[in-house]
C-alpha cells in the first residue's frame, strides 16, 4: 500500500494500530491458537516427565535396600522409554483418537504413529503435538507407580512386558472411557487429572501383581528399612513440584483454573502430610521424615481427580481424609492383608485417587465451596456417577492386569527371580552394577 | 607386646585418639563395626511397621603397645570411652609375637 502525505500518514497509522491490536492478545497467525495455553502446556509436561524422571525414581529407590536402588531405577526409565514408543505407536489412538461405532469403548488407529497428525493441528487451542506430549508424561507415570508394588523380586523381563500389555488393556481403554470421549464421560464422570485413569488402575493393578507375586523373602519379620530416607524425601519433593504441571496442566489452558487446581493440589499435599506428621507423633511417639513425605503423596494422589472442581476449604478437607485414610489402609494392606505391596501403592495411590474420586462427587458442589456440579446434578447423583466409575475402573483393571501377569508368567518362565538372586540383590545378579563403591 | 582391640562408641573415637596421644601411643587402625553386647538395637519405625535393627554402629580401634605401656594404655581407653550407660564397649587383650615398620625394615619394640 502506497499513502502520501497527511492523509497517507493517518492511513499508516490506522492500519499499524489494527494489526498490533489485532496482534497483541492471543497470539499467532493461526486460528485458535492460544500462546499463553501452549505455553503453559508444554511447561507442565516437562514438570510431568520430571515427577517420573528423576522424582518418583529417588522416591522410590531410597524406599528399597541399598542393594535394590539400582534396579528400581531401572524400572522407572525404561518403562519411560517403553510407554513413549508405545504411546507413539498406537496407544495414544486408542486412548483419544475416535473409536467410531466404537467409541463408547474404545478409540480406533486413526491417529497411530501420528501420519495424519502436522505441526499445525490442534487440539483445543494448543497444538495436537503438545497434547499428545503431555498425555504421554501420564501414560508414562502410571505403569512406573506400580513398580513399587514388585520391587526387590521381580524378573525384568516381566517389568516391560507386563507394562506394555497393560497401556494397551488397561491404560487406554480406561483413559479413553474417562478422558478420550468414551462413556464414563459421557455420563459425567469427574476426573480432572487422573484419580481413576492412573492411581486407581496402578493402585488395583498393583494389588492383583503382589498377590501373584508373592512377598518379599523375609516378609514381613526379617524386611530391612528404607537404605536412603533423604532420597525419599528429594523425589517426593520433586513430585509435589512436578504435580503442579500434572493437576494445573490438565485444565489444558494458562488461566484462573489452573491456578485453582494448583492451589487446591498445593493445599491438599500440605494438609495431608502435616495430618500424617500428627499421627505418627501421637501414635508412636516421633513424626518421622519418611512419614511426612508419605503423607505429602497421599494428598497429592487425592486431590488429583477432584483438582479442577473444588476450592480451597475442599482442598483441606481432601487433604486431611487423606492423611488419615491413607495412613490406615497401609496397616490394613501390610498386617491386616498381610499383602506385600512393598512400597503402599495401592493404600495411598490406589485408595487416595478412589477417595478423592468420591469425595469430588460431594465438595464440587458450590453448597460446599466447590466450583459446581454438572447442570441439574445433584451430590447424591454426583455421588453414584463416580462410584460407578470407580467400580467399573477398579473391575476392569483388576481382572485384565491378573490376565496379563499370567500370559507374562507364561513367557519369562515365572514373574519372580530365583531366591539367591533375590538374597543378593537385583542390582548386581540381573543387572551388574553396583550402587555404592564405598571405597 | 600387646596388640590391643577396642570397641567403641563412635562418638568417642576422638577422645580415646587424644588420651593415648598424651601418654605417648601415637598410630592406631581405626575400622567402622557394628556389633551388639547388652545394648539391643534400636527399634526404627517406617510406615507403620517396626524394622528390628539388631545391630549398632561401633567405631573399632587396634593399637600395639610394648608390655610396660599396657596399663596405661587400657587405662586411657576406658577413661575416654566411659560413658556409664549400656553400649560403651569392651577392651580386648592380645599377645603380640612380632611388629614390623614397612618402611625401615625394625622389628620388635623398635617398630611400635
Amino acid at each position: 500500500m502506497r499513502f502520501s502525505g497527511v492523509l497517507g500518514f493517518a492511513k499508516r497509522l490506522t492500519v499499524f494500530v489494527a494489526l498490533w491490536v489485532g496482534l497483541s492478545g492471543t497470539a499467532l497467525a493461526e486460528d485458535g491458537l492460544n500462546s499463553g495455553d501452549t505455553a503453559w502446556i508444554i511447561t507442565a509436561t516437562a514438570l510431568v516427565l520430571f515427577m517420573t524422571l528423576p522424582g518418583l525414581a529417588l522416591f522410590y529407590g531410597g524406599l528399597v535396600r541399598s542393594k535394590n536402588v539400582l534396579s528400581v531405577f531401572m524400572h522407572c526409565f525404561a518403562i519411560t522409554c517403553l510407554a513413549s514408543i508405545l504411546w507413539l505407536v498406537g496407544v495414544y489412538s486408542l486412548s483419544f483418537g475416535d473409536g467410531g461405532a466404537a467409541n463408547a469403548l474404545i478409540g480406533g488407529l486413526s491417529s497411530a504413529l501420528l501420519l495424519n497428525m502436522g505441526t499445525d493441528t490442534m487440539s483445543g487451542s494448543i497444538p495436537e503435538d503438545v497434547f499428545f506430549m503431555f498425555q504421554a508424561t501420564f501414560a508414562i507415570i502410571t505403569p512406573a507407580l506400580m513398580v513399587g508394588a514388585y520391587v526387590e523380586r521381580i524378573r525384568f523381563s516381566a517389568v516391560l512386558i507386563i507394562t506394555a500389555l497393560w497401556m494397551v488393556l488397561v491404560y487406554a481403554p480406561v483413559c479413553h472411557w474417562v478422558w478420550g470421549g468414551g462413556w464414563l464421560a459421557e455420563l459425567g464422570v469427574m476426573d480432572f487429572a487422573g484419580g481413576l485413569v492412573v492411581h486407581a488402575t496402578a493402585g488395583i493393578s498393583s494389588l492383583v501383581i503382589v498377590k501373584i507375586l508373592g512377598p518379599r523373602s523375609g516378609f514381613p519379620g526379617e524386611v530391612l528399612p528404607p537404605h536412603n530416607p533423604g532420597m525419599v524425601m528429594m523425589g517426593a519433593a520433586m513430585l509435589w513440584v512436578g504435580w503442579f504441571g500434572f493437576n494445573a496442566g490438565s485444565a489444558l489452558a494458562a488461566d484462573g483454573s489452573a491456578g485453582m487446581a494448583m492451589l487446591v493440589t498445593h493445599i491438599s499435599a500440605a494438609t495431608a502430610s502435616l495430618v500424617w506428621m500428627a499421627i505418627e507423633w501421637i501414635k508412636y511417639g516421633r513424626p518421622s521424615l519418611v512419614g511426612l513425605v508419605t503423607g505429602t503423596i497421599a494428598g497429592l494422589a487425592t486431590i488429583t481427580p477432584a483438582s479442577g472442581f473444588v476450592g480451597p476449604i475442599g482442598a483441606l478437607i481432601i487433604g486431611a481424609a487423606a492423611g488419615w485414610v491413607c495412613f490406615q489402609m497401609v496397616q490394613i494392606v501390610k498386617q491386616a492383608w498381610k499383602l506385600d505391596d512393598s512400597l503402599d501403592v495401592f493404600a495411598v495411590h490406589g485408595v487416595g485417587g478412589s477417595l478423592g474420586t468420591l469425595m469430588v462427587g460431594v465438595l464440587a458442589s458450590e453448597s460446599l465451596g466447590g466450583l459446581g456440579l454438572a447442570e441439574g446434578v445433584g451430590i447424591g447423583q454426583a455421588l453414584g456417577i463416580q462410584a460407578l466409575g470407580l467400580a467399573v475402573t477398579c473391575i476392569w483393571s483388576g481382572i485384565f492386569t491378573y490376565i496379563i501377569v499370567k500370559i507374562t508368567a507364561a513367557i519369562t518362565g515365572g514373574i519372580r527371580v530365583e531366591r539367591d538372586s533375590e538374597i543378593e540383590g537385583l542390582d548386581l545378579t540381573v543387572h551388574g552394577e553396583r550402587a555404592y563403591h564405598l571405597d | 607386646m600387646k596388640y590391643i582391640i577396642a570397641v567403641l562408641k563412635p562418638h568417642k573415637l576422638d577422645a580415646v585418639r587424644d588420651a593415648l596421644s598424651n601418654i605417648g601411643v601415637n598410630g592406631m587402625t581405626v575400622s567402622e563395626v557394628k556389633g551388639y553386647g547388652r545394648q539391643r538395637g534400636q527399634a526404627e519405625i517406617y510406615r507403620g511397621t517396626e524394622y528390628q535393627v539388631h545391630f549398632v554402629p561401633k567405631a573399632k580401634i587396634e593399637v600395639a603397645v610394648a608390655d610396660a605401656q599396657l596399663e596405661a594404655t587400657v587405662e586411657a581407653i576406658q577413661t575416654a570411652a566411659e560413658t556409664g550407660k549400656i553400649g560403651d564397649g569392651k577392651i580386648f587383650v592380645l599377645e603380640l609375637t612380632n611388629s614390623v615398620r614397612i618402611r625401615t625394615g625394625e622389628q620388635g619394640e623398635d617398630a611400635l
